[in-house]
């Protein structure tokens, strides 16, 4: 596959969703080399996912590389496992990272600027589980 | 024969029902989880009971998978692809087929927890849908009412039950003593089906 990983993060909260997007594209300087899509809250603005912005996110990030869905809790990783199992629903080459939120975004993202597959990106952001703080 | 007017009626079944008790089930899970399975439930059920008016299928399999996809797509919270999975899987088991019978029905039915159980990844006695589900689809092969009371001991069963998945295990200890909402809706779903046998 040519082109670069798309990014997908999904939150409970849009404002989660599209703080971590901007964290992450900030700290991996990508500019706008990495599609980052944030897809977060509900369609009528209230907390939880949502499985159509979610798939319109993927959609909007993928550029034949492959996408990267990173995701918060609960609902968020139902929702992305019930869509995977759909089939159809999200673009081919679609993965998700079992990684932490926000750390697991800037990797991903970060990775994902150097031009590396979609198996680097994952294990980057699964990677990031590794780095303890203490 | 089970034909898929019996299905329609199973859905709007569950629709008034779950209209009726949303209050009940967010009561339930502000108890031991974030206070909004009604809410996502009622929207849930709503937007699946539009959806078949607008455009009824004509298979029981097809009735089931419009409604697990509508789940998917509209209800937020956890509930929605656990649900949708449930009956999107159980439609898909039932192939196009213009009718089944009730046996043909449970096994759909246990395809779909099945792989409900693999998408939470829980299994019966964490306090969760499957504790309702799994006798009910058990005691399908008997009779719709049986199915109901399983059901309903079932979702009973959950009250001293530790929460080992979803919001509700973060509570440890604090999780026993209170009846698993989602166990409570999954007894809704069963009784629809006794109702729409009527």
């Amino acid at each position: 596959m040519t082109g670069v990983v798309g990014i997908v993060l999904v939150s409970h909260s849009a404002q989660v969703a599209a703080a971590v997007a901007d964290l992450a594209r900030r700290l991996a300087g990508s500019g706008d080399g990495v599609p980052v899509a944030a897809a977060g809250g509900t369609a009528d603005g209230g907390l939880g996912t949502s499985a159509d912005s979610t798939a319109r996110a993927a959609r909007e990030v993928d550029r034949g590389a492959g996408v990267a869905v990173l995701v918060d809790i609960g609902s968020a990783v139902l929702t992305v496992k019930a869509l995977l199992a759909e089939g159809d629903e999200l673009p081919e080459g679609t993965r998700l990272v079992d990684a932490p939120f926000v750390e697991g975004a800037v990797a991903a993202v970060v990775t994902a600027s150097a031009g590396a597959d979609l198996d680097a990106v994952v294990t980057a952001a699964e990677e990031a589980y590794g780095y303890r703080k203490v | 024969m089970l034909d898929a007017e019996f299905f329609l009626r199973w859905m709007n079944a569950l629709a008034r029902a779950v209209d009726r008790e949303a209050a009940r089930l967010t009561e339930l899970d502000a108890a031991i989880g974030d206070a909004d399975h009604g809410t996502n439930m009622r929207r849930g059920f709503t937007a699946v009971a539009a959806a078949l008016e607008k455009d009824a299928p004509d298979t029981p399999g097809a009735v089931l998978t419009l409604a697990g996809r509508r789940l998917i797509s509209t209800v937020g919270g956890a509930s929605g692809p656990l649900y949708g999975t449930l009956l999107r899987r159980a439609g898909k088991a039932l192939g196009d087929e213009a009718g089944v019978s009730r046996a043909q029905l449970a096994e759909a039915l246990r395809a779909g927890i099945a792989a409900v159980a693999r998408l939470g990844g829980a299994k019966a006695g964490d306090k969760t849908m499957l504790d309702a589900l799994e006798p009910a689809a058990a005691a399908l092969d008997e009779s719709f009412a049986a199915a109901r009371a399983a059901a309903e001991d079932g979702a009973a069963a959950t009250v001293p039950m530790l929460a080992r998945k979803g919001r509700a295990s973060y509570l440890g200890e604090r999780s026993v003593g209170h009846r698993d909402p989602g166990a409570a809706s999954s007894a809704l779903l069963v009784g629809a089906l006794e109702e729409a046998a009527r």
